[in-house]
């Protein structure tokens, strides 16, 4: 669990981050939003003291992050930048074992590791492992940049923009990546974007900054529907905030019992995605079908629209 | 014309009436030189002025014959042959073919056992040198050599003329004569050479480097920093001898160890100084430029997966740096074996001693022995560095 207390940041006579308050669940991911210069960077960085905070304190696991020199705090926290930021002057192996190599760990065990994040990350290590950054796509950049964040297998991964430079086909494979990924290791994530759908679907919580403060910080659902401030639904957008809400709940979720002749989905669809195919086939109403085939229910319009509104 | 006919008249006319435009103007330079020019010069001793004599007069006819069949050949190359590999192999089959006539003049002009004439190679055959070596260089450019055949082929060349002067072959030219009388001079003063402009080079590296990090750290510094070297390196170098004479001569004066030392106000001393400060400004601009260079998200990277200050200069910031670092390092070299020459002025020693001697006795044969092995050392070097930079920044393009 990281807690944030209080946290802020002032350059001469600005005050960049203005006395932030936030805890991030261990397991969870936290998206942070807001308009550019609005010192989400800032608050991000000063989690692993790339900036040092004005005042205020950062506990990771109830320890203060003070507590120990900020390049050994560092290593045990995962950073991921926009633009990737390899080291184009070494191979990506070598750029995926920084962290391990400064951590001291062995070469077999670096050799292991890094094997295994270049076939999570879909990169085949024959192909890729001696490659140099700039003889890979963007997209594979980015995976290595994550999979270098994550080769020490931190307890927190801290991303700022980290698919603002992929067009957005890759970047939706990317989040897809990145949500397995932190299934599967459990990392605690805390993402900064300035993309509302990006925080939507990632963050299990989203906190929303202006100005250097903090204005809300919950769950997405409660963000639209709950705004504390007016900024925050100006952000979430008014107009498609019925949609959004709707691309939050998955047909699983909300299946009725019944039986239903109208198109088949599958329980992972968003709502969303259901109404649109009900629009499209002229239907009332959708079956909600494993891929096993058993029937989890049915989802009527009505239902659907019941469930974009507060 | 159309473009189309153009082209048409150009590809059926190539082989014979299209004619290399650097070839064409080379040739008439070595051919004029080789009809108006002495090839090689006999002086009676070292300092009278001498008898022009050309190519036909000093060598056997079949040594005339051969030469002579070897320079058209080269040429021919030159004026209409476009494979780069034929040009080259012709134009250095030229330098060859010139040197060991000269060679072979000297042996014929020097009556047995006489060590008062001198041979001294000619106009004509410093005109075809040059014609040569620019065919040469142009044959090498249109081959684009990679870094590696390049410093290759430099050793090789060296290697070459090292066997010949150590087997003697041109033991009867002038400068070979002055050679033999100051062998071991000369040996002394090239190691002074190398001494004097190596080592301001690492005392330049030694202070510009870190100068040059803490200039990219603080930006405030750099103005006043890069405006200072600047002004230094504007001074000319025999008033920078002078101005560094009084301070150390008044340092030699007051620190007795300084003067042990060899701190003088005349000596190595103050050339090394002097070559010292010229040599900050290349070493420090091109380590500020390296370091601007490297990317802002390489740097942050390195610091948020928790390197040290340390780390991430010395393994991201100053390796991604070294290619244009390493081009001040040139640029410092070159400029440096060519100033030294200056520092035989005020006592320093180096090769400039012959220079500066030859020049005062008007033995021209002396200047030479001096100046060909600096050129020589400057080219090399240059040479050896450039191949060093491209094969650093390929790794990382
Ligand atoms: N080192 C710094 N010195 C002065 N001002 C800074 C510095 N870093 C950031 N700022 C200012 O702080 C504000 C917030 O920056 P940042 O946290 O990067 O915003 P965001 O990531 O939300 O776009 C900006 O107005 C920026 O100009
Ligand atoms: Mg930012």
């Amino acid at each position: 669990m990281i807690a944030v207390e209080n946290l802020s940041k002032r350059y001469g006579e600005t005050t960049v981050v203005d006395g932030v308050s936030l805890t991030v669940e261990r397991h969870s991911i936290t998206a942070i939003v807001g308009t550019s210069g609005s010192g989400k960077s800032t608050l991000l960085r000063m989690i692993n003291r790339l900036v040092e905070p004005t005042s205020g304190r950062v506990l990771i696991d109830g320890r203060d992050t003070r507590a120990e020199p900020a390049y050994l705090l560092r290593r045990r926290i995962g950073y991921v930048i926009q633009g990737h930021g390899l080291f184009p002057h070494r191979t990506v192996a070598e750029n995926i074992a920084t962290v391990p190599r400064l951590l001291g760990w062995n070469e077999r065990r670096i050799g292991a590791r890094v094997r295994e994040l270049l076939e999570v990350f879909a990169l085949d290590p024959a192909t890729y492992a001696g490659a140099l950054p700039h003889q890979l796509s963007g997209g594979q950049q980015q995976r290595v940049g994550v999979a270098r964040a994550l080769a020490a297998e931190p307890l927190v991964l801290l991303m700022d923009e980290p698919f603002g430079a992929l067009d957005p086909i890759i970047r939706a494979k990317a989040q897809d990546d990145l949500l397995d990924i932190q299934r599967r290791f459990g990392t605690t994530v805390v993402l900064v974007t300035h993309d509302m759908d990006e925080a939507f679907r990632l963050g299990s919580k989203v906190a929303v900054m202006s100005g250097g403060r903090l204005l809300q910080c919950d769950r997405p659902a409660v963000l639209l529907t709950r705004p504390a401030d007016p900024f925050v639904s100006r952000l979430t957008g008014l107009a498609d905030r019925a949609m959004r809400l709707l691309s939050l709940v998955t047909a699983g979720e909300a299946a009725l019992p019944g039986a239903s002749d109208g198109p088949a989905v599958a329980p992972t669809t968003s709502l969303r995605e259901v109404l649109s195919e009900l629009v499209w086939s002229g239907a009332d109403s959708a079956r909600v079908i494993d891929v096993d085939g058993t029937v989890r229910g049915r989802l009527t319009v009505a239902a659907i629209l019941a469930r974009g509104r507060p | 014309m159309s473009g189309a006919q153009l082209r048409a008249v150009r590809v059926s006319g190539a082989s014979l009436t299209r004619v290399d435009p650097l070839g064409a103007v080379l040739v008439a330079a070595g051919a004029a030189a080789l009809l108006f020019l002495p090839f090689v010069v006999f002086k009676s001793n070292r300092i009278v002025p001498g008898d022009p004599r050309s190519l036909i007069q000093v060598l056997p006819a079949w040594g005339a014959f051969g030469c002579a069949a070897l320079l058209a050949m080269s040429a021919l190359a030159a004026l209409w042959v476009t494979d780069a590999r034929v040009r080259l192999m012709l134009a250095l089959a030229g330098i060859a073919a010139v040197a060991l006539a000269a060679a072979a003049a000297g042996d014929a002009l020097t009556p047995p056992g006489d060590r008062i004439v001198r041979i001294a190679p000619g106009g004509a055959f410093w005109v075809l040198m040059v014609c040569l070596g620019l065919f040469a260089t142009d044959a090498t450019t249109r081959l684009k050599p990679g870094p590696a055949v390049r410093v290759l082929f430099l050793a090789a060349s060296l290697a070459l003329a090292g066997v010949a002067l150590a087997h003697g072959t041109f033991d009867h030219l002038s400068v070979m004569r002055e050679y033999a009388v100051n062998a071991e001079r000369f040996a002394r003063e090239a190691r002074q050479h190398l001494k004097l402009a190596f080592g301001s080079l690492a005392a330049a590296a030694l202070i510009g480097l870190p100068l040059g990090v803490l200039c990219h750290r603080a930006p405030r510094l750099r103005p006043a920093v890069l405006t200072t070297l600047n002004v230094i390196q504007t001074i000319p170098a025999i008033a920078l001898f002078g101005i560094l004479m009084a301070p150390l001569g008044a340092l030699a004066a007051a620190v007795p160890l300084a003067d042990r030392l060899g701190i003088r106000g005349i000596g190595a001393a103050p050339a090394v100084v002097a070559l010292f400060l010229y040599s900050l400004l290349p070493i420090v601009a091109n380590t500020v430029a390296g370091l601007k260079r490297v990317s802002r998200a390489a740097v942050e990277a390195a610091h948020g997966m928790g390197m040290t200050s340390w780390q991430v200069l010395t393994k991201v910031e100053l390796v991604l740096a070294l290619p244009v670092i390493l081009t001040g390092v040139r640029v410092v070299l070159v400029q440096n074996i060519g100033m030294v020459t200056v520092a035989a002025l005020i006592g320093g020693g180096g090769l400039g001693a012959f220079v500066f001697q030859g020049i005062g006795q008007t033995a021209i044969d002396l200047v030479l022995l001096g100046a060909i092995p600096i050129v020589t050392l400057a080219f090399s070097a240059a040479l050896t560095l450039d191949a060093l930079v491209e094969v650093l920044d390929r790794v990382k393009a």
